[in-house]
């Protein structure tokens, strides 16, 4: 059984079938790459694993207990985070603060009264939070204001945020969608690291290849909201009806 | 010191001094002098307003600064508290503390409910819902609830009130313990004469007090979580935290501050009515916050003294009294300069408030406080440029 236990899952939009009978099992510590044309519903999949969208039917399992129904910041403290195709990151608040609010959220819980409280007391958060600035290579941009980022940092910053929580699974959705090539090779060098240091399981949806094959253990091809195969790379390279619905049409 | 940074304590200790100090930095023309008759602010009732609605601002700043949350309903909360205040009067004594007590109490739970409704919306429909709640209030207060609230009349004291606590001897002002709101020191130096009045420093210390816990909650944790609130909510859900009991008690905690004042106003003068609560003191509010520095911590205060000053001074002037400023001028001059004028003072200086408003949302969007940093900018421009002229006149 994987950790993350996807049965069955169906969503329409008015007409339009999103998501068809989808399976995934995504096992514990590997890093799962879902792969598949603009539009096969990779976004829409992982919008229903945060608890953005509510499916049709079908069944969503996680560390074995369903987050069906659930809040996104209950499926959050469960131990799922995500990165987003386009960043969400606090813009008005400063890079050290974006850093801070995962780990107040992964020590506190969802709510708590700390009004009076001072932040500039928090040692332990502070720590942490500039132990992970320093892992992706963001300590000297502490003070600045997000909103001031590039676009790559944003991205770096978000998924900084994303690892501070020590996430039990990591979702992301095109990381390097937009990156320029010296910022796709860091970012590809960033989460090789995290997954030799931290561990963590990872579900990764990626357009560029040489992202998906560089990471990859397990890949699932998405097409028209069903899944097409699921292999390892060197399997799903080969694969003609992949390179029929996929990467022939990327390669042309 | 008392757990604030350097900073935040010295703009702490300056509000302190400035807070007890009113009485005298106020006055700062001879009182029967032409201009300390017309501008000098150093008196009772109108301090009273300035540190009062500053304790509201204050609170409205907790919420709208912070979360972005414009809630145009902030006066309900402010007369709610008054009429709690009241009531304490008539059932109990004159004694303020049960009666600011439960100003505050009736404030929260008051926004709990409403804060609890409209808070499932955002926006304009958020500012929207709070109107609407403040606007029922208000008219509840003047009609259907007229045997709480005493309807047109309004809620006051009477000889008949049961009063169960007081007893033979006490005051029939409120008072503190003994220690009459309306009682005062005055002290005569030359020219001037300071009143210093018991009502004015209770309600100074609450402000203080007020300010002081705004500091607290701004650099908390809990603070950032609102500005987190206001800078991406997608965000805050899927970062594992709950932006509903967040929003609610920043909601519950600025309705609590509206409490407050609204007790202190009852408790300076014991009687209120539903003008208080009407939509035009909701509004009032949100031009405090808005002129002072939305998000800013002193911007409140500066926002609601300026304009308590406003309203009092400028509505004052009238033409005679601009006639005997411009006496020595020429009369045909006298009489133009007087014309001109003429609309932006007494019943004009809505206004006067109107184009300073105006004024400050186009030019100083961060409103007063934007306008003292950038004068602070400009002479610290200055004293480098000068330290710079200094450093190479060695070198000569
Ligand atoms: N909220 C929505 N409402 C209606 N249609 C949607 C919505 N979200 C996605 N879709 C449609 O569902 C299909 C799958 O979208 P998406 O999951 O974003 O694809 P991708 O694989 O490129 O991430 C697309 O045709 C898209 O237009
Ligand atoms: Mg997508």
């Amino acid at each position: 059984m994987g950790i993350l236990e996807v049965k069955g899952v169906n969503k329409r939009f008015g007409g339009l079938q999103a998501l068809g009978n989808v399976n995934l099992s995504v096992a514990e510590n590997t890093v799962h790459a879902i792969i598949g044309p603009n539009g096969a519903g990779k976004s829409t999949l992982l919008n229903v694993l945060v608890g953005k969208l509510i499916p049709d039917s079908g069944s969503v399992m996680f560390d074995g207990q369903s987050v069906l129904g659930r809040k996104p910041h209950e499926i959050n403290q469960m131990g799922i985070s995500r990165v987003f195709q386009t960043p969400e990151i606090f813009s008005d608040l400063t890079v050290f603060e974006n850093v801070m609010i995962p780990c107040f959220a992964k020590r506190d819980g969802a709510f708590r009264m700390h009004a009076l409280e001072s932040v500039f007391h928090e040692k332990d958060i502070k720590a942490q939070a500039e132990a992970m600035l320093a892992d992706v290579n963001m300590l000297e941009k502490s003070h600045m204001v997000a909103s001031s980022l590039s676009r790559g940092d944003k991205r770096r910053l978000e998924m900084a945020m994303c690892l501070v929580q020590d996430p039990k699974l990591l979702l992301l959705d095109e990381p390097t969608a937009g990156m320029a090539r010296a910022d796709t090779e860091n970012t590809i060098a960033l989460l090789k690291e995290i997954r030799t240091k931290r561990g963590i399981t990872m579900a990764i949806i990626e357009h560029d290849m040489n992202v998906v094959f560089s990471l990859a253990e397990r890949i699932t091809v998405l097409a028209q909201g069903t899944p097409l195969v699921e292999d390892t790379p060197e399997n799903i390279k080969g694969h003609p009806k992949v390179r029929e619905a996929y990467l022939g049409e990327a390669q042309v | 010191m008392l757990g604030l940074n350097k900073s935040d304590f010295k703009l702490f200790l300056i509000v302190c001094l400035l807070a007890l100090a009113a009485p005298i930095l106020l006055n700062p023309f001879p009182t029967d002098s032409a201009l300390g008759q017309s501008f000098n602010a150093g008196y009772p009732a109108l301090m009273q307003r300035f540190v009062i609605f500053g304790i509201l601002v204050i609170g409205f700043n907790i919420l709208f600064g912070l979360t972005g949350y414009l809630s145009f309903g902030h006066a309900a909360f402010l007369g709610v508290g008054s009429y709690a205040a009241v009531w304490m009067f008539k059932l109990l004594s004159y004694n303020v503390v049960p009666a600011i007590l439960l100003s505050v109490v009736v404030a929260g739970v008051f926004s709990v409910v409403i804060g609890y409704v409209s808070l499932r919306r955002s926006g304009i429909y958020f500012s929207i819902l709070t109107l609407a709640f403040a606007q029922m209030s208000y008219q509840l207060a003047y009609s259907v609830l007229t045997p709480i609230t005493n309807g047109e009349t309004g809620l006051q004291v009477y000889n008949n009130d049961p009063q169960i606590l007081m007893r033979a001897g006490d005051p029939t002002v409120p008072h503190l313990f003994g220690w009459r709101m309306n009682d005062k020191t005055e002290l005569s130096m030359g020219g001037w004469n300071f009143v210093f009045e018991n009502g004015y420093y209770l309600a100074a210390i609450f402000m203080i007090i007020s300010f002081y816990l705004a500091i607290r909650i701004f650099r908390s944790p809990f603070g950032m979580m609102l500005r987190a609130i206001k800078s991406n909510q997608t965000r805050m859900s899927y970062t594992g935290l709950n932006t509903k009991p967040y929003m609610l008690a920043a909601f519950v905690i600025s309705g609590m501050y509206a409490g407050l004042a609204g007790g202190l106003l009852a408790a300076m003068d014991p009687l209120t009515g539903a003008e208080r609560m009407f939509w035009t003191a909701s509004g009032e509010i949100v031009v405090m916050a808005i002129l002072g520095g939305v998000g800013t911590l002193i911007g409140p205060v500066l926002g609601a003294g300026l304009i308590k000053y406003l309203e009092n001074i400028v509505s004052k002037i009238n033409d005679s009294i601009l006639h005997s400023w411009f006496a020595f001028m020429p009369d045909w001059l006298d009489n133009l300069l007087v014309g001109i004028i003429h609309p932006f003072i007494g019943k004009g200086w809505h206004l006067t408030l109107g184009l300073l408003f105006m004024a400050v949302v186009i030019f100083l969007p961060g409103g007063l406080v934007q306008g003292g940093q950038k004068i602070g900018a400009l002479f610290n421009r200055k004293k480098k440029s000068d330290a710079a002229d200094g450093a190479t006149k060695p070198a000569e």
